[in-house]
């Protein structure tokens, strides 16, 4: 029984700290968010030098080979500083081919995407759809030996510098499109989240080979969802974890009424409870991190757990920061807006607190335990 | 990271459930106090003759030298086959501790072996009417008069008193001292003249707690534990101790509490023919529920963890007793919601639902929140020892 990180995970967060914290200061995050595509060349270069994009892919394909724990480590870090970047929706690909890609397809798309030399992005959700995971309805139609696409995906994440997409369809199937493919058409949407953004893409008649289509089928993703919630309910984690120390320190030194404003209990006990949703949250991403590894069959339940918890903490952490800061928490000059937008998207992607709750719900009803250990 | 057990923790724990499968009393009788501590007096005796009362005591003072893990996984086992409590929890959890860690070789050998036997019970004289969340604010007198101490003053919310042999009291001894510098911890016989100790009743009809009034009580000197002066010091390992050591059964009581009320929605009719556990609203909630449970066992992992590394419990046990009160609430209101228009029907109505358990339950963690540190005064200890917020006004 040891629940914390050994010297290997705390140096990778160190890391991740310092090199976040150096890059990614307020004003070149605020650049990034006003500009044209919210890309970040330069940023993803000195990423993909430390060997982020593949840390938890396999060495065999250009990856680190290191463990979910490691990944929520790192993504922890990567809310921490809202650095904007599209390492989590690589990551996502990455972790779909290592899964369900053929040896091919890893050669071709998950060597270099490990490498950060090519990037991917997931268009899973349907148009009009309720947008709910699942809601993947696009139809592959059969073309010879391969398929054809025909319709529009939303919410994708990142597809501004992505080099391919890997694109849902209804049957359960996954498969690899060129961004530069004739009938791909990438529209920017507006989103509160100016540090991940979101488009639509469509895909007009688009003609795919037999290479495009991954040879992996439903059952082979779960695995890989769920690790992708509890990396995005790390990165959320990180953001409480930032915008509570946000708010203690300015309650600290902020005077009313002669005193510091942390010397009243309505303050403090608003601090005390941003603490316990942001332990909490932890508690319950590493939880499921563990278990992704050590205890596969119980990662289903701790990633809704970790998805739905730190959904909840990841906006209302932030939310309870801008109330202990008044007045300048509410301007655009202040950073902390930032953080309750990416904690409120981050809330929204993968399924929102409702839909995993629901999860836990049919795991109680069906009699499932939650993990053993003590 | 490895939330496993070890393969000795492993044979332990399967000693430790093998062991209550066979010797588990299973409920306790439904009848007065004194049938019931009656009872677990005689589960005392049966833990005790088969090593299992103070097992986290060093084995020379008649204990287990359990390891911490060992600790939780004894509490889990007996909270999740809801083995009934001993007789003497606070002598066990409370009492023994101090004795070892502060009392004299006289007084371990004196007192620690009517612990494990239950054959004398303790209570813990602290709080007082005007002394609740600021107990260093305490009244109650001890004067020296030649070799023993005169006491006289009140205590409140003392649990067992009416049991009790022992009383672990704090009272103050210099007057002139600051608050927290004038105080003394005595062992107090409640078998004496100037001691009287009447039940209070609780809002769930039972009378646990007492008023115990202290009029010149006299207490030997070699009753002084850790010092005279060093009082509030001794009493904060007390209550460390109480603290630290329940995490782990109440985390399995809360597990045994969300089976219960998930059966219960599975059970309750709502309009429409469906049960109260296909719909949507009960379903958010129990999952939330059982969410906030599952982090509250991890934060208890990453508590053991640290006090594994460093020692000693740190403040942030304050997190996981506020959680469990939140929880066990919360586990209790929902029961009553989901029962409905049933839900003020108690123990003994002929159409009250699961025997009216949960109206029992509803009342009784009322008290969560308020016993063993409040809420209130758990989030000032968060702010200020946690995060490092000023001292609250």
């Amino acid at each position: 029984m040891y629940f914390d990180l050994n010297d290997e995970q705390r140096a990778i967060r160190d890391t991740a700290r310092e090199f976040l914290a150096a890059r990614f200061k307020s004003e070149r995050i605020r650049e990034i968010a006003a500009s044209e595509d919210g890309t970040d060349e330069a940023g993803w270069r000195e990423m993909s030098e430390l060997g982020w994009p593949g840390l938890a892919l396999p060495e065999q394909w250009g990856g680190q080979g290191l463990e979910t724990v490691e990944l929520a480590v790192l993504f922890e870090e990567m809310g921490y500083s809202l650095a904007p970047s599209p390492l989590f929706s690589n990551t996502a690909v990455g972790l779909a081919l290592a899964a369900g890609g053929s040896d091919a397809q890893k050669e071709s798309h998950l060597r270099p995407l490990a490498e950060g030399t090519r990037r991917g992005t997931t268009a899973f959700v349907e148009a009009s759809s309720t947008g709910t995971p699942g809601a993947y309805g696009m139809e592959a139609k059969t073309d010879g030996d391969g398929v054809v696409l025909d319709g529009e995906k939303v919410l994708v994440p990142d597809a501004a510098g992505a080099d391919f997409f890997l694109v849902a369809t209804g049957d359960g199937r996954r498969h690899l499109v060129d961004a530069a493919a004739a009938g791909v058409t990438v529209t920017p949407e507006a989103s509160i989240d100016q540090t991940r953004r979101l488009s639509s893409v469509r895909f007009e008649n688009v003609q795919l080979g037999p290479e495009a289509t991954l040879p992996g089928h439903g059952a082979d993703w779960e695995p890989v969802f769920d690790v992708c919630c509890v990396a995005l309910a790390a990165e959320s984690t990180g953001v409480a974890q930032r915008t509570l120390e946000m708010a203690v320190e300015y309650a600290k030194d902020r005077q009313q009424f002669g005193r510091p404003i942390g010397s009243y209990q309505a303050v403090s006990h608003r601090c005390a409870q941003m603490l316990l949703e942001t332990e909490n949250s932890r508690s319950a991403v590493y939880g499921a991190a563990w278990a992704a590894g050590a205890e596969p069959q119980s990662l289903p339940r701790a990633a809704a757990s970790a998805k739905a918890y730190a959904s909840d903490a990841g906006w209302r952490v932030p939310d309870a920061s801008i109330q202990v800061h008044g007045g300048i928490g509410f301007t655009w000059e202040h950073d902390l807006h930032f953080f309750l937008k990416r904690g409120r998207a981050n809330a929204a992607l993968y399924g929102d607190s409702r839909w995993h709750r629901e999860r836990v719900a049919k795991a109680i009803f069906a009699g499932v335990a939650p993990p053993a250990a003590v | 990271m490895d939330l496993t057990l070890s393969p000795s923790e492993e044979e332990f724990r399967d000693e430790v459930r093998g062991w209550l499968l066979d010797n588990n009393p299973g409920a306790e009788p439904e009848g007065s106090l004194d049938e019931v501590m009656a009872f677990r007096s005689e589960w005392q005796r049966k833990l005790h003759g088969a090593g299992w009362a103070g097992i986290s005591w060093p084995k020379e003072y008649g204990g287990r030298g359990a390891t911490m893990i060992e600790q939780a996984i004894f509490v889990s086992e007996a909270a999740a086959q809801e083995a009934p409590s001993p007789a003497n929890v606070l002598g066990l959890a409370m009492g023994g501790p101090v004795v070892i860690a502060h009392g004299t070789e006289e007084q371990k050998e004196r007192y620690l072996e009517p612990i494990l036997t239950a054959e004398e019970i303790w209570c813990q004289g602290f709080s007082e009417p005007e002394s609740g969340s600021d107990l260093a604010s305490l009244k109650t007198r001890a004067v020296k008069d030649g070799d023993e101490w005169v006491v006289t003053g009140q205590k409140v919310w003392t649990t067992f008193a009416q049991y009790a042999k022992w009383c672990m009291l704090v009272a103050r001894t210099d007057p002139d001292a600051p608050k927290h510098q004038g105080l003394t911890y005595f062992l107090m016989d409640m078998e004496q003249d100037g001691v009287e100790a009447k039940p209070l009743v609780q809002i769930t009809g039972e009378g646990e707690f007492n008023e115990v009034f202290i009029n010149e009580a006299r207490i030997p000197d070699e009753n002084v534990v850790g010092g005279v002066g060093n009082g509030w010091g001794v009493a904060i390992t007390t209550l460390m101790n109480e603290r630290a050591g329940l995490a782990f059964g109440a985390i399995a009581q809360i597990q045994n509490s969300l089976g219960r009320l998930a059966r219960l929605a599975q059970e309750v009719r709502e309009e429409g023919g469906g049960s109260a556990a296909d719909d949507a609203y009960f379903r958010q909630k129990i999952a939330q529920l059982s969410i906030e449970a599952e982090t509250m066992r991890l934060n208890a992992y990453r508590g053991l963890t640290k006090t594994m590394q460093s020692g000693t419990p740190g403040p942030e046990g304050s997190l996981g007793k506020w959680q469990w009160a939140d929880i066990n609430q919360g586990l209790t209101e929902l029961a009553l919601e989901i029962e409905g228009a049933y839900a003020p029907l108690a123990r003994g109505a002929d159409h009250a639902v699961a025997n009216g358990a949960w109206q029992y339950g509803f009342l009784r963690s009322r008290a969560n929140s308020i016993e063993g540190g409040t809420t209130d005064i758990l989030k000032n200890i968060i702010a200020e020892r946690v995060l490092g917020l000023p001292r609250m006004r």
